[in-house]
């Protein structure tokens, strides 16, 4: 038995939903879903974030931004089973009068911080969170978690710019880099790289780690908790459809969901798995 | 009459309500100097945050803080925080329906010399599409200065525009109240609806009016959304007949707004005065005034024109 086991088996799990809630809905994003699990799982279950499902709007909360917005079925399931709304919710995503809208909507959701989707515009949100962490003189931490793709965007220079330049040490911004965007590899369409030296120049302590590795994350995330200088920025290498191997490096998983057929081959594979 | 230019009144309620309430925080983009808000940061450096040269990152921004509790004020010129940042307003602000006063200065034609580039003519068009969003723009300093203090206790985004040029201060400085439009001149031949200093030129075209014997009412819609349709309709149900005026483009602004609501309510026939479907370019304010038909003179014309052609 492994130190990390237990947050595996939630992982797991929580993939399942996500498939199942994609096949429900008949749409969405199934790869970045399936990449950036593990990072919220660190996040919500591996005793990072503090956070009350009871009082969503406890005002000591650290924040969690997810800035690629389009990967919310991931969100969902994290925030279902940590015990914001109950479970059963997440089979009306997509659908009319679900709070589970495509993208995420902090008006419609408990636990969803901020409205996103449209890329880059929740990094600047988190920036602003933490910025009125020093006003209000609040302790909590803003974690914003981007997609690599998602870093084309200009407005996500100028977020960290401000960052750096208000020594936002409380934000801590987690990439999922997975390599793929709707159009092909992100160095194929734009590059991003080099990235950690780009980061670094613009202020942020910078790591590199396996963003499926709960040791690497747990500690990395630990660390950055704990910086007090800058703000940080941690490149988590991730693999788009993680988790089904047909699915897995695919960039026409994308923004598809899995068929009743997928579905079945899809869970039999990540019950194997256990 | 005094003159004085409407963004001086927004720097001077900021620091007011600054002193009411400590939630309040103000953002610039590199242009506190001109917006007015560096009177804010003079008070109140702490809760003042200049985002540097990068507008949409400063509405993000302000999404985040009013999501934090805060009261978020930000202010850049009007063509950059309404066209620049667009796209972040309507997602992170509008969408979720965040209490943000966004101030737009130096905006329509009277910014003067810079030219084209900086004047805005679809500021009001761009803001008033977006669900949410609030639309105030005051006809002189007194009712910009009651119109910031009251947006403190607005819900939701509100879009404030503000000018450069000095302008005649001519109302009463009384609350400023949204969605409530005034009638500053009574008359009964046909109504023209004004915003912003287009206000005092419409009274003044109005007096120039009088030896014709034409009785202009002219209304000052500093609530542009949401708009008095009740005294839209009242003054229009009086005349018969309704003309617009703004620093604006025809397209989209106020008289879009007027001949929207009295397509549905009140068909009658509404003349447009403002930018027609173009830029501007560089020039004096008066120069420019007088190329583009804001002089007292030509608005009185036009309206003649219409009201007898």
């Amino acid at each position: 038995m492994g130190e990390f086991d237990n947050l595996e088996r939630i992982a797991r799990d929580l993939r399942k939903d996500i498939l199942i809630m994609l096949n429900k809905a008949g749409s969405g994003h199934s790869g970045g879903s399936l990449s950036v699990l593990d990072i919220l799982v660190a996040l919500y279950f591996g005793g990072i974030m503090n956070y009350k499902p009871e009082d969503p709007q406890w005002e000591d909360r650290d924040r969690l931004v997810l800035s690629k917005g389009h990967a919310c079925p991931a969100l969902y399931a994290v925030l279902a089973k940590a015990g914001f709304f109950d479970r059963d919710l997440l089979w009306t995503l997509r659908k009319l009068g679900s709070p589970l809208q495509g993208h995420p909507d902090s008006k419609k959701l408990k636990g969803v911080e901020a409205s996103t989707g449209s890329l880059g515009n929740g990094i600047s949100q988190a920036v602003g969170m933490a910025l009125a962490a020093k006003v209000l003189k609040k302790r909590y931490k803003v974690f914003c978690v981007m997609g690599d793709g998602e870093l084309q965007e200009g407005i996500v220079w100028e977020a960290f710019m401000a960052a750096n330049h208000y020594k936002l040490s409380n934000l801590v911004v987690i990439i999922d880099y997975n390599g793929l965007q709707i159009d092909g590899a992100c160095n194929q369409v734009m590059n991003i790289n080099p990235l950690k030296d780009k980061l670094e120049a613009f202020g942020f302590r910078t790591y590199e780690i396996g963003g499926h590795v709960y040791k690497n994350l747990i500690d990395t995330l630990t660390t950055a908790k704990r910086n007090v200088i800058s703000p940080t920025a941690i490149i988590a290498r991730t693999v788009k459809g993680y988790g089904v191997s047909f699915m897995a490096n695919k960039v026409e998983y994308h923004g598809v969901a899995p068929t009743d057929e997928e579905l079945e081959k899809a869970l039999k594979e990540l019950d194997n798995g256990a | 009459m005094e003159l004085k230019a409407t963004r001086e009144a927004y720097g001077k309620a900021l620091v007011e309500i600054g002193k009411m309430d400590n939630r309040v925080v103000v953002l610039d983009a590199d242009l506190s100097g001109s917006t007015k808000s560096a009177e804010f940061k003079k008070q109140f450096p702490d809760r003042f945050f200049n985002l540097g040269i990068a507008e949409a990152n400063m509405a993000g921004v302000a999404a985040g803080l009013a999501l934090s509790g805060l009261k978020p004020y930000a202010s850049s010129f009007a063509v950059f925080i309404t066209g620049r940042a667009f796209e972040i307003i309507r997602q992170s602000i509008c969408y979720q329906d965040l209490h943000v006063v966004l101030c737009g200065s130096h905006s329509g034609i009277s910014v003067g010399e810079d030219g084209g580039s900086h004047q805005s003519v679809a500021d009001i068009a761009l803001m008033r599409a977006l669900p949410n969003m609030k639309v105030i723009v005051p006809a002189d300093y007194s009712e910009t200065y009651q119109a910031t203090l009251a947006t403190l206790d607005m819900e939701g985004p509100v879009y404030i525009r503000t000018s450069r040029a000095k302008s005649p201060v001519f109302m009463q400085n009384e609350p400023f109240e949204l969605g409530r439009s005034k009638v500053v001149r009574e008359g009964k031949t046909a109504t023209l609806f004004a915003c912003g200093m287009m206000v005092h030129l419409a009274l003044e075209a109005a007096e120039i009016l009088t030896k014709d014997g034409i009785e202009l009412e002219v209304v000052n819609v500093s609530s542009i959304k949401p708009l008095d349709r009740e005294t839209v309709y009242n003054s229009v149900k009086k005349t018969g007949r309704a003309f617009s005026l703004e620093e604006h483009s025809v397209i989209g602004g106020l008289g879009s707004a007027i001949g929207e609501f009295l397509a549905e309510e009140l068909p009658v026939f509404i003349h447009k005065m403002g930018l027609e479907d173009r830029f501007g370019e560089s020039g004096s304010k008066e120069d420019l005034f007088c190329k583009y038909g804001f002089t007292k003179e030509a608005i009185a014309e036009r309206i003649k024109e219409r009201l007898n052609g």
